[in-house]
């Protein structure tokens, strides 16, 4: 006779494993008073262009430093060093997006108290990176005028995971004839009421903008990690 | 794609509870999957087999239920559905709809173990 299967209830999270791990890195993040802000985008969108700007200018009034995801290579930390910032490579060999444990084998040597300012870049990629929490207080999520205002439709859920939308190489847009009514529609379909900035990591342009949006977001989250404690 | 580490993380779940029931093996295991987990439905129904191999859950079928969005309406004060993923929008008023309910499910929520 062949036996009865036995049906159980189970109700688990099948990244169970990587939230927890993600929710420890949020706690750590909080506890240190640093500020951690992942990037997603396509690959080529500009993400470490803009960084290597980012860190320069943030670096004159604060302590930063960057983790930077590629599948193969360390030429992305060797540009990012540039801007004379504590910066470590995380290759992720054929993973094609970050996990909260590979953030937290990285983050090892450093002490999170001597940071204001973490910058996490992910691998680039649209979609995978979408199901996975690194910890991090913001997720960025860069598009660039050159690939098309429809990227937000045709990825829609690596926008709707992210926190605030960034429109990269703005010095390109009249060239290329980018449509900036129609991105920014596109963004807010898919993640209705979302923060919108547009820069360029070339000419600077939007670049102060981007830095007072750093600012006031960090003063709101010690104040926030101040009233809990 | 990442259905397959996905898919291994469903296996190494999976493994982890008929141990716990103690059960030898496993026919069934139940997954909800929504449209913003990031996971495609049929790639990961690919990668399931190839990561059940030379395990307990040889030869186990997954079934994913596809579960729709769920937003709160702030105009109709209630849980509603949505116009599609790219149009965030409440289907009875139209109004944008940022506040998700469900839709990033990726879970396992029952099992059938060989007794």
């Amino acid at each position: 006779m062949i036996p009865e299967p036995r049906l159980v209830e189970v109700r688990k999270n099948v990244l169970k494993q990587n939230d927890v791990l993600a929710r420890a890195l949020r706690e750590r993040f909080r506890e240190a008073g640093v500020l951690a802000i992942s990037l997603v985008s396509s690959p080529g969108a500009g993400k470490t262009a803009f960084l290597e700007r980012t860190l320069t200018v943030l670096r004159a009034h604060y302590r930063v430093a960057a983790l930077v995801g590629d599948l193969a290579t360390e030429n992305d930390a060797a540009r990012l060093a540039r801007s004379q910032v504590p910066v470590r490579q995380i290759v992720t060999g054929t993973v094609c997006h970050l996990e909260a444990a590979m953030v937290q084998n990285a983050l090892d040597a450093w002490n999170l108290r001597d940071l204001d300012f973490l910058f996490i870049e992910n691998v680039g990629n649209l979609v995978c990176p979408s199901s996975y929490d690194l910890g991090e207080d913001l997720r960025f999520v860069l598009l660039s005028v050159t690939e098309g205002e429809d990227k937000p439709l045709k990825y829609p859920t690596i926008f709707n995971s992210a926190d605030v939308a960034i429109i990269t190489k703005s010095d390109l847009a009249t060239a290329v004839d980018f449509d900036e009514a129609a991105a920014n529609r596109n963004i807010q379909a898919v993640r209705p009421g979302m923060q919108v900035l547009k820069l360029s990591a070339k000419t600077g342009e939007g670049m102060a903008v981007f830095v007072e949006f750093l600012e006031k977001h960090r003063l709101r989250s010690l104040s926030a990690a101040a009233v809990r404690t | 794609m990442h259905e397959l580490s996905i898919a291994m993380s469903i296996v190494d779940l999976a493994c982890e509870e008929a141990e716990s029931h103690g059960a030898p093996g496993v026919d069934v295991v139940y997954l909800k999957l929504g449209p913003l987990s990031g996971v495609v439905k049929e790639a990961l129904l690919f990668s399931y087999e190839i990561a059940c191999q030379q395990t307990p859950l040889e030869g186990s079928k997954l079934l994913i239920e596809e579960v729709p969005i769920v937003v709160n309406c702030p105009v109709c004060r209630d849980r509603r559905s949505v116009q599609s993923l790219q149009s965030l929008c409440c289907v009875e008023c139209g109004t944008p709809t940022p506040e998700i309910l469900e839709g990033r499910e990726l879970m396992v929520t029952a099992m059938e173990l060989r007794t």
